[in-house]
């Protein structure tokens, strides 16, 4: 017996995972729907869905990033301010200090434009499969708003380096926002706390990028995914003569 | 088991309790016949997404290696970089200020876009439609004309060329599809494509194409330059 058989047949072991080590069906039905990330799957999946051109994993590829960006978000909250000019000074921090702060950064920064690029993707497949159809209408609406809650999120960290680029970035998209007739004018004071992008601005795109967004993203992903199930597992090429 | 069976015809359940049913291949009770394969979830799927999230994440900590996220200088409210661009994703709705007004660039266009994808599972046409050519009349082939024609005329008049010219190929070739049923493969691919996809190429083409433009082509003031002038600067 190896002490990884002797752990897992302990009682404190089977008392958080139930399921024994046999390799049977039974337990590959356990492994599943007795753990509360997995079961969102069935129990079983049609091999066709399996295939790489079924959906080109393009979701999977958005989610993935997504918990790339959680895990490298979270990690850069401990080293940054939201103030000025100290939000800029925590990057040269990243830079010169923090060890491996460069790449913690590269990571979240190239993982968020994968994600924004992967979700449009994602959105072109579903179209091009028809697989917005009933009864997914639903999934479609939830997506487009998944869609832009990534915008959303990317376009509010872009500012947070507080470097030219940030800042000359988001006075040009929140100029455009000035542009909508009526409203226009308030919706840009509301997002920026004042006529200019501030240090109100930043404190106000570091909330909505760190709880307000990723709070919406998270619920949002959750109904996506399990309506995914509810409504007949991933739906790929329209199948031959079967509507 | 020697004893015949004594067979009864009834449909008295009580008189004769013991029954024997005889049925026809093409009548079982099976809801529907499936060829569907079914395999386990798990190790099937789950390692395949383990190894998908492994991929994404080499992927990513490779690029994060080699590539450094851009860093400029501390934000300057008073010296505006020229030119100053918004992130790439909305460099497609910058560039169309370079055309348009900035209420329709900036407002009226994402909102008809945010609008148009929303609606797209509950429009007939998107769920029912066959290929465009299936069916075919002179009415779609002068309205489908007009419309081309129109659209161009109204992208022309605000010289936004990056619009106008895949507006004019795209409509061209959705024109020159209706008759390739019977023609060379490519032709016959291209007829059997619906309404609804011609329209969602034309956006996505004209959407890549802006956002091309926005990152590659523009310089100072928005002017035209090409990116190895770019890169030598």
């Amino acid at each position: 017996m190896t002490t990884g058989e002797w752990i897992r047949g302990t009682s404190v072991y089977r008392s958080v995972i139930r399921h024994g080590l046999e390799d049977t069906n039974r337990n590959r039905s356990l492994i599943i729907f007795e753990n509360l990330f997995l079961h969102v799957h069935p129990v079983k999946v049609r091999e066709r869905s399996l295939r790489f051109t079924h959906t080109f994993w393009l979701g999977g590829i958005t989610l993935a990033s997504m918990l790339v960006l959680i895990a490298t978000g979270i990690l850069l909250m401990f080293y940054y301010h939201p103030s000025v000019p100290q939000a800029y000074r925590d990057m040269k921090e990243l830079q010169y200090v923090v060890d491996d702060g460069v790449f913690l950064r590269n990571l979240h920064r190239w993982a968020a434009h994968l994600m924004v690029f992967t979700a449009v993707l994602h959105m072109l497949r579903v179209f091009y499969h028809r697989a917005y159809r009933p009864p997914r209408q639903f999934n479609w609406v939830i997506g487009v708003v998944l869609l832009l809650v990534t915008l959303l999120l990317s376009y509010t960290g872009y500012l947070l380096p507080w470097d030219q680029l940030a800042f000359w970035g988001v006075s040009v998209g929140t100029n455009m926002a000035k542009q909508a007739p009526l409203i226009g004018e308030r919706i840009r004071f509301f997002l920026l706390g004042g006529n200019i992008v501030s240090e109100n601005a930043l404190l106000r795109f570091y909330v909505l990028h760190c709880v307000v967004l990723p709070v919406a993203l998270l619920l949002l992903v959750s109904i996506h995914i399990w309506r995914v199930r509810k409504d007949g597992g991933v739906q790929g090429p329209p199948e031959e003569g079967r509507q | 088991m020697s004893a015949p069976i004594e067979l009864i015809e009834s449909n008295d359940p009580v008189a004769v309790p013991w029954r024997v049913a005889l049925m026809r291949r093409d009548s079982r009770p099976a809801v529907r016949e499936s060829d569907e394969k079914y395999v386990m979830t798990f190790p099937h799927l789950i390692v395949r997404e383990i190894i998908m999230f492994q991929l994404v994440v080499i992927g990513l900590s490779l690029a994060a290696i080699f590539f450094d996220a851009p860093l400029e200088s501390i934000a300057n409210p008073v010296e505006t970089p020229n030119p100053a661009k918004a992130p790439w994703y909305f460099l497609g709705l910058q560039e169309l200020l370079h055309y348009f007004p900035p209420v329709v660039a900036g407002v009226l266009m994402p909102a008809l876009v945010v609008i148009g994808l929303v609606v797209i599972p509950y429009a007939r046409v998107n769920l029912e439609a066959g290929p465009l050519w299936a069916t075919h009349s002179r009415g779609k082939l002068a309205s489908l004309t007009l419309v081309v024609l129109a659209l161009s005329l109204l992208f022309g008049a605000f010289s936004c060329w990056p619009i106008v010219i895949p507006t004019l190929i795209i409509g061209a070739a959705m024109l020159a599809a209706r008759n390739g049923e019977q023609a060379s493969p490519w032709r016959r691919a291209l007829w059997r494509v619906t309404l609804p996809e011609w329209i969602m190429t034309w956006f996505v083409v004209i959407a890549a194409l802006l956002t091309i433009i926005g990152v590659f082509f523009r310089g100072p003031g928005w002017s035209w330059v090409w990116p190895w002038e770019q890169f030598r600067a």
